[in-house]
């Protein structure tokens, strides 16, 4: 026990021997705050330990930031916290500050991405849901860059490829954005395998650029022969089958979406780099088509009406399409007074396939020369080549151009230097029987037919007539006439039956000319023997065999 | 003066656990009846309530700048200090509640550092003034010291209570260990003073001085 304590009274004398024990007193009771601020010490120095930075971000609006409570979060964990949100200077956006987490130093690498996690209801899905209920936060995602900021800009969208993940972007090119958004899912093998990340117009607005991310590891079935078509919505077709109805899924149906595929037969296909530019075509058909190559504007003239012709129809060469309409157009001919419709297709030969290669090898063509071009044309033309509008579907009266061979049309003068080249045409199946048809009634409009209506009833009439006395008075007498008949026959039936007189009569008769016959030829072999008895008369030594015959009866 | 005579100059000496008057003039260091330590005034009073007083200070900073709870409602959590409570209150317009937690837990650890270090400076100066006033305010303080653990209560009861997952939770953070810390240290600090030292006479500074020994 102490004897004296200082902190009692100031006026308590200090021995030595106080001075020793007065240390131990104090420590005793005194720990106990000493440990206390040392505990707060501890959290301050650990406060400040954790401490991370402290980054800027400008959004456009405060949507959804709440000073101390809105977080920032990567890959779901809170990096840091939302500590104040203020105007900026120019009042025209939004500026919230943020307290990172000291792991979180990395946040702000320059090209670090922030922006608001909201719920959205977009192509690729719902996304943020969470957030209806906890409240938006902040989503965060590294950047690469060695250099540090304090300013970041805040983007208005998650941006679609986050945490650094693998694959691939390309680059499409269309002439319209279509269904498609960002997040729209592209699909290969009708499996989603990536995802629309963004789109902008070409520089002279001709064009859409649309940005695709194919993750991996299906990024390595993009190649360098790789087609990409538009998957939305549905591809109704009426074929010769029936109907066909063709979708890439369901989601696809309502937000879009792309496919690709390399064509079947691709060689030496290799995996394409990144960022590699490819068309985007309209659907699967002709995506995987091949190449169309070079096309050629040819125009043709008809002087028949061409309903169901339309712009896109297909052109055939020997039933082999190989082009398509591209316009059509009405004209006035001052000459003839008529009104032919002038028709622009565009063809390529290439799709002519081994006929094409072979038909320019033949003829030593080189594709290049287009007058030669022109001439092979125009020796084509001279062997009958005419363009026929024929009607696809009778049922709908869709046309299509058919170039086919003629040799039987009529010669027409082929102008080499004319452009686009001219190729002449002749009247469709159709339109050809309607001619003859419309001949034939034109005949038959001609005939009399009221005179010989009028012929034809007095004839009729006469007929009549005769009929009514033919009925009145010949009937009768054919009738009697028919009796008599019956009886006639009656009678000779029974004169020719077995057991009648007559018969029997008949058949005594002919034994009599049978006899009769050969007593005959007994003479006429006698005299054939003896001609002299003619003369002389019969011998008496005469064979009394011979002399039997005739005279027996 | 004209008061009866003090224990003291009786040589008398209460026993601080039985309350047995014992004969000092034996000296003896234990009560005759339960055996338990004498002592003239409790035990180093003033040196055990001033830092008893200190560390509920030192604990105090932290108590009120660290968040005590975390409230989480639908996914979005937000630590609350016992002040932005109260503000957050205030603001609601439950201006009630939040003058009621604003007194208990704000108010009134800082009235009883103030009361308490009043006291000890008065009585470590020996003053004659306000003696019966400032008797009550140790009485008064002793009555509010429990008083704060309504704070640490309600944050136990409603962090054991609001367990429901997805939809609520709330959680105690540390701030409220330290509140709870201030308000023990506080209570230590008040039943270490030994409010006879109130009375102590300012002629006898050396028996003051035997006493403060023992």
């Amino acid at each position: 026990m102490t004897p004296h304590n200082a902190d009692t009274h100031t006026s308590t004398p200090a021995g030595t021997p106080a001075i020793k024990t007065r240390r131990f007193s104090v420590s005793l009771v005194w720990i106990v705050p000493i440990v206390a601020v040392l505990v707060g010490i501890s959290l301050v120095v650990h406060n400040v330990l954790q401490q991370g930075p402290t980054i800027t971000l400008n959004f456009k609006t405060g949507s959804g930031l709440v000073a101390n409570k809105t977080e920032v979060k990567y890959r779901n964990v809170v990096i840091g916290q939302v500590s104040d949100v203020a105007l900026s200077d120019d009042q025209k956006s939004v500026n919230a500050t943020i307290k990172l987490a000291k792991q979180a130093e990395s946040f702000t690498r320059e090209d670090s991405k922030f922006w608001v996690v909201r719920p959205r209801i977009g192509a690729g899905g719902v996304s943020g849901i969470d957030t209806l209920l906890s409240g938006d936060y902040i989503g965060a995602d590294i950047g690469q860059s060695d250099t540090r900021a304090k300013q970041f800009k805040g983007l208005e969208n998650p941006p679609p490829i986050t945490y650094g993940e693998p694959g691939k972007r390309f680059t499409l090119h269309t002439q319209g954005l279509g269904s498609l958004d960002i997040g729209s899912p592209v699909y290969y093998r009708k499996i989603p395998v990536g995802q629309v990340v963004a789109y902008e117009l070409d520089a002279d607005g001709k064009g859409v650029n649309i940005e695709v991310f194919v993750h991996a590891p299906n990024d390595v079935y993009v190649t360098e022969n790789t087609r990409f078509w538009n998957a939305s919505g549905i591809d109704l077709s009426v074929g010769a089958n029936g109907f066909a109805l063709k979708t890439e899924s369901l989601s696809s149906m309502l937000a879009g979406g792309i496919a690709f595929q390399a064509p079947p037969y691709s060689p030496n296909d290799k995996p394409a780099a990144e960022d590699h530019t490819y068309e985007l075509f309209d659907d699967q058909q002709s995506a995987l088509a091949p190449p169309n190559g070079q096309g050629q504007y040819m125009a043709l003239r008809f002087d028949q009406a061409l309903r169901g012709l339309k712009v896109g129809a297909p052109v055939e060469f020997l039933g082999v399409e190989f082009g398509k309409v591209v316009s059509i157009n009405l004209d006035f001919d001052a000459k003839k007074r008529s009104f032919p419709i002038n028709v622009g297709i565009v063809i390529y030969p290439q799709l002519l396939g081994e006929a094409n290669t072979k038909l320019l090898k033949a003829t030593q063509h080189d594709p290049a020369d287009e007058a030669g071009g022109v001439r092979l044309i125009g020796t084509f033309i001279e062997n009958g080549l005419r363009a026929q509008a024929r009607s696809g579907n009778l049922l709908t009266g869709q046309l299509y151009i058919a170039l086919d061979f003629f040799p039987k049309a009529e010669k027409v003068a082929f102008d080499p230097k004319l452009r686009p080249v001219n190729i002449p045409t002749i009247p469709g199946n159709l339109e050809q029987l309607q001619e003859k048809l419309e001949g034939i009634v034109n005949k038959i409009n001609q005939l009399p037919i009221e005179r010989i209506a009028g012929n034809l009833d007095g004839s009729l009439v006469e007929l009549r007539k005769g009929l009514a006395q033919l009925n009145a008075k010949t009937l009768p007498g054919v009738q009697n006439t028919l009796g008599d008949m019956s009886k006639t026959l009656q009678s000779a039936n029974s004169t020719l039956a077995e057991d009648s007189p007559q018969r029997e009569q008949l058949s005594q008769t002919l034994d009599e000319l049978g006899r009769m016959s050969r007593s005959l030829r007994e003479l006429s072999d006698y005299l054939g023997r003896h001609p002299e008895s003619l003369i002389r008369g019969r011998p008496d030594n005469a064979a009394p065999t011979d002399l039997q015959g005739p005279p027996r009866k | 003066m004209n008061s009866p005579p003090t224990a003291r100059e009786l040589n008398l000496c209460l026993c601080h656990t039985c309350g047995q008057p014992c004969d000092m003039s034996a000296a003896p260091t234990e009560c005759d009846r339960c055996g338990a330590a004498l002592h003239w005034r409790k035990e180093l009073s003033l040196t055990r309530t001033w830092a008893y007083l200190l560390t509920a200070l030192a604990f105090y900073v932290p108590a009120n700048l660290l968040p005590v709870m975390k409230t989480t409602m639908l996914g979005s959590g937000a630590d609350s200090t016992i002040m932005s409570g109260v503000l957050e209150f205030w603001q609601h317009g439950a201006w009630d509640i939040a003058l009621i937690i604003f007194i208990a837990s704000i108010a009134v650890p800082g009235i009883k550092f103030v009361s308490l270090a009043l006291l000890l400076i008065t009585v470590q100066r020996n003053s004659q003034w306000a003696r019966k006033e400032r008797s009550k305010l140790f009485r008064f303080v002793e009555l509010i010291g429990y008083w704060s653990m309504l704070d640490v209560i309600v944050v136990a009861l409603v962090a054991a209570l609001v367990q429901f997952r997805a939809l609520g939770t709330i959680e105690p953070r540390l701030g409220i260990l330290f509140f709870g810390l201030v308000v023990v240290f506080t209570m230590l600090a008040a039943m270490s003073f030994d409010p006879r030292l109130i009375w102590e006479n300012p002629h006898n500074e050396e028996r003051l001085d035997d006493a403060t020994q023992r």
